[in-house]
């Protein structure tokens, strides 16, 4: 059960995102997790509930890609989709393969922000800090 | 207000991957070859790598190891009786080590004196040769987490059955060699190393598996013998743990 430390990460590295970028609230977080990234997309968004709790990305819709595993078949000269992971055996061919391409992802792809509309380069929080800091 | 999409593209385990990047780094300058055990709680960690240690220290090889647990240092209390410098790393709780806290700790490991049973008041653990990780025991969190290791080793002991690699994919599809234990206990289980190599296969074609028992010994000096193998090999594949998106 690790996948509180996951949600941490992921609030984390949303939020610095998102107040670069002058975020006053993030609505939505788009992930992509593969089939061997060991972490369970439910218990993920049950613990990004908690970890989000007081940030800007509280309340944000988590739209999570499950993403299948592809490996390398030599044989076939191309990358193949498995349709589990107890098998890693081409499905056209059945040799055996242990080049994965794809299915150890655990990414944020992409999130939706709500930021004010202004011509100035920072946001007002960020402006109000950088003031308080030299006052 | 105007809503916007923000182009990410990361890895969420970002931090800890770059964490792990510096670490290997660090080993490579240093030339220390790091080995990660993973295995669930009870599969033998502690009596393999105690001889392992042995084994390598009468081999003349500067080894030690850190090793995890949630709580007690009575891990490296074992381990410590091989002669080689041990540190424990408590997580209080938390399922997996992670690459910040090996860089913290190899760092207080220079600071601070050696452990109880080790003659060196001032260790440096970039004198050692092979460095094992002994991680928390759990089969699952373990995996996610680069610690900049070179090896990633999962251990399968004979009473938990042939059929746990099917049923946990992701660690033994890390991982670059697996390792029965207690296989002095094969009869009584009636365990088929044959059938468990097979599955091994079945999730991670290729990966070299040993047949062990610190025990009574056997298959320890090939592991033995397999790491100096690979610790020599000029150029080194990436590590299987070594692969995350973003």
């Amino acid at each position: 059960m690790h996948e509180l430390s996951v949600a941490h990460s992921l609030v984390d590295l949303a939020e610095e995102a998102a107040r670069g970028e002058g975020a006053q609230r993030v609505t939505a977080l788009h992930l992509a997790i593969g089939a061997l990234s060991c972490v369970a997309p439910e218990a993920l968004g049950f613990c990004f509930e908690l970890a989000s709790r007081g940030t800007l990305l509280e309340g944000a819709r988590l739209e999570i890609r499950r993403l299948p595993v592809r490996i390398h078949c030599v044989p076939c000269g191309r990358d193949v989709e498995l349709s589990g992971i107890q098998s890693f055996r081409c499905p056209v061919c059945g040799t055996p393969s242990g080049d994965v391409r794809q299915g150890r992802e655990l990414e944020i792809e992409s999130l939706e922000i709500d930021s004010l509309e202004t011509d100035t380069e920072l946001p007002d929080t960020e402006a109000a800090e950088e003031a308080i800091l030299v006052s | 207000m105007a809503t916007r999409i923000l182009e990410l593209r990361q890895g969420i385990l970002k931090k800890n991957d770059l964490i792990a990047a510096d670490l290997r780094q660090r080993f490579a300058r240093d030339e220390v070859f790091v080995v990660n055990l993973v295995s669930s709680p009870g599969t033998g960690k502690t009596a393999f790598l105690e001889s392992t240690l042995e084994r390598l220290l009468a081999r003349g090889v500067s080894c030690g190891a850190l090793v995890g647990d949630l709580e007690t240092d009575y891990d490296a209390r074992r381990l410590a009786r091989s002669g080689a410098p041990v540190r424990q790393i408590n997580t209080h709780g938390r399922c997996h080590l992670e690459a910040e806290w090996i860089g913290q700790h190899l760092d207080a490991w220079t600071a601070e004196a050696g452990p109880p049973l080790h003659d060196s008041t001032e260790f440096d653990p970039a004198t050692l040769e092979i460095l094992f990780i002994e991680n928390v025991g759990n089969l699952v969190c373990p995996s996610s987490y680069d610690l900049g290791e070179h090896m990633r080793a999962v251990l399968l002991s004979v009473t938990e059955g042939e059929d746990k690699p099917l049923k946990y994919p992701g660690i033994f599809n890390t991982s670059d060699v697996a390792i029965l234990t207690k296989m002095d206990l094969a009869v009584p289980c009636e365990f088929d190393a044959a059938a468990a190599t097979d599955n091994i296969h079945q999730v991670r074609p290729g990966m070299p598996v040993l047949e062990t028992s610190a025990k009574t010994g056997a298959g320890l000096d090939s592991w033995v013998d397999l790491l100096l193998a690979r610790r020599r090999e000029p150029a080194r594949q990436a590590p299987a743990a070594a692969v995350h998106g973003g």
